[in-house]
């Protein structure tokens, strides 16, 4: 038997059903490894205790002779944003420090109803505003890779879901929530050689998900495999009428219909994406991945995607605007941190909030008030509300021509913590990631290699609204061809 | 369209967030920064373009009109810094 933190989940499915191991030595091996990992700052609150009640649960399901649950036994960490009942949930800020939710988000409390655990919390850009992790409250997670030119610089595992990326890395994890408003899962899975996929806007329930922008927010799961993504993401999705944009439609069996086939499937390439200043080795790689998916049957198609340009813009307007308004919220008398101020109430709000929100967020806050506020309305938000409204159509015109797109999913490599600090050079991390969370579309990031400083990179498919099916499939041939089985030595 | 410091202080007020001299001077070239580039947005024709409100097209549902939770003041309160007799407490606003 290999190393059981070296399994996907679909081989834990396996082992725990056939007995080859029991669902408390997953639990027990996960719960060692994420004790062992603090070097790299990836879990804010560990829940061994979790982990382990849910092994025994499974165990003894098993040895009872009843059916297991889709996720019976299986230990995943949950990104920070997700409230969990009775389990700090801080979002990455200090204004939710010690925040005990009294309820459970419907993502997790899917995942609990399937049979799974929780590991423990996962650190993440403050509110998720963030592509480096470095504005977590809680210090900068720390991903286990290292570039092999015999440094020890510390490098980002990326962001928002920064903690996440790491922990699969790591294999402190066999799989985690995160989530997404303008690449936060993808941008982060490639960093760090993992999968991660953003549903259609709307699949997963954003109730109990701590808002950023609530037009764009979208759970997904990242994990070693497309399968591992394809498992965890068909208990995650679903119908809730607890979110009033929640998509009340039928969950598709995901899993069972993967298929590496793509015959007949057109895949486009969008001109617009070949930007200036990327790297050679990244557009070197987003050929071969074209030539992946050619030979796994596709046909591809050159496609344009005029208001590409326009994408990250127009997301720095629509994203700051919602987060500022999902924000008033923190104000020092519900929940969370309270700074009295000099008396009066007004003076109380604004203290707490000084001390509570870091520079990131405060820069969106400031941002999205300006854009919303008296006279500047128009010029900016409903300006930025209709450029979205021909990035939408740019990709309805794009799927006439083909079923699936495929792009790099950063324009770099991770970075160096600290070697980013300029916050407009910040947001071009997500120029190839922002345009699909502006059409509400499924995407994912799938490991393609490894550059010349030995850091992973990652292909980015794109697909029409609600076919995640191709958006794995096509991921999955590439998985299959790319081979990718570097992971990063182990140093902490 | 550039941003001064009494604009960057007119917004912090708004926004609630109190802020030193040094903050607000930091701000100024930081926000010009962003919303210049943001604003590269007025060079796309958008005549006759609905502005976009929901990215996947929906229904608005109705629920029932039923009580659906209640009962669960002190766990509501259980967050809050300050509570008193069962209500969140503020600093005082009426003389």
């Amino acid at each position: 038997m290999s190393e059981i933190t070296s399994l996907t989940i679909a081989e834990l499915q396996k082992g725990i059903r056939s007995g080859e191991f029991s669902a408390r030595e997953v639990a027990e091996s996960y719960n060692a490894a994420v004790a062992a990992a603090r070097a790299l700052n990836a879990y804010a609150v560990e829940t061994p205790d979790d982990a382990l009640a849910c092994a025994e649960a499974a165990d003894n399901a098993r040895a009872a002779g009843e059916d297991l649950a889709p996720l019976a036994g299986i230990p995943l960490g949950i990104k920070d944003l997700f409230a969990t009942r009775g389990v700090d949930t801080t979002a990455g800020s200090r204004i939710l420090k010690d925040f005990k939710p009294p309820y459970e988000s419907t993502v997790t409390a899917n995942l609990r109803k399937a049979g799974a655990g929780m590991l423990g919390k996962l650190n993440m850009d403050e509110f998720a505003m963030g592509s480096s992790n470095e504005t977590s409250a809680y210090g900068p997670v720390v991903s286990p890779w290292r570039r092999n030119n015999g440094s020890n610089a510390a490098i980002t595992p990326g962001g928002s879901s920064g903690g996440s990326a790491a922990a699969v890395a790591a294999r402190i994890a066999p799989g985690v929530t995160g989530t997404d408003t303008g690449g936060s899962i993808r941008q982060p899975a490639a960093f760090t050689g993992i999968t991660g996929i953003k549903p259609t806007y709307g699949r997963c329930s954003r109730w109990g998900i701590v808002s950023f922008a609530s037009s764009l927010d979208q759970a997904g799961p990242m994990a070693r495999t497309v399968r591992d993504c394809a498992i965890l993401m068909e208990t995650m999705a679903g119908f809730d009428p607890k979110d009033s944009t929640s998509l009340d439609l039928p969950v598709p069996k995901w899993e069972a219909e993967l298929s590496s086939n793509l015959k007949g499937k057109r895949v486009g390439v969008p001109k617009e994406y070949r930007i200036d200043g990327v790297p050679a080795e990244i557009n070197a790689l987003w050929d071969r991945g074209l030539d992946w998916l050619r030979d796994a049957g596709a046909e591809p198609v050159e496609i344009s995607l005029p208001h590409t340009k326009y994408a990250l813009p127009t997301y720095y307007i629509i994203a700051p605007a919602e987060a500022s308004s999902n924000l008033a919220r923190y104000d020092g008398v519900r929940y969370g941190l309270r700074v009295e101020g000099e008396g009066s109430l007004n003076a109380m709000y604004a203290a707490t909030r000084a001390e509570g929100f870091g520079a990131e967020v405060k820069r969106r806050i400031m941002i999205g008030t300006y854009v919303l506020s008296a006279g500047f309305y128009d010029a900016y938000f409903t300006k930025a509300q209709k450029v979205r409204a021909l990035i939408k159509r740019d990709f309805a015109h794009a799927f006439q021509q083909c079923d699936v797109i495929l792009t790099p999913t950063a324009p770099s490599a991770a970075f160096g913590i600290g070697e980013t600090t300029d916050p407009l050079a910040m947001y071009l991390n997500d120029v190839f990631a922002v345009p699909a969370s502006l059409a509400g579309l499924p995407a994912i990031s799938v490991p393609g290699g490894l550059d010349g400083q030995g850091l992973p990179l990652g292909l980015h498919l794109i697909g029409n609204e609600l076919d995640e099916q191709t958006v794995l499939n096509a991921g999955l041939a590439i998985e299959e061809r790319a081979a990718f089985t570097a992971r990063p030595e182990r140093w902490w | 369209m550039s941003v001064s410091a009494e604009q960057v202080r007119h917004i912090a007020n708004l926004a609630r967030l109190a802020m030193s001299e040094e903050e607000i001077q930091r701000l100024v070239p930081e926000l010009n920064n962003i919303l210049g580039w943001v604003e590269q947005l007025a060079e796309v024709n958008t005549d006759g373009i609905e502005p976009l409100a929901t990215v996947v097209e929906q229904k608005l549902r109705l629920r029932e009109d039923t009580v659906t939770d209640g009962n669960c003041r002190d766990e509501v309160l259980a967050n809050a810094p300050v509570a008193e007799h069962g209500f969140f407490a503020v600093p005082k606003v009426i003389e």
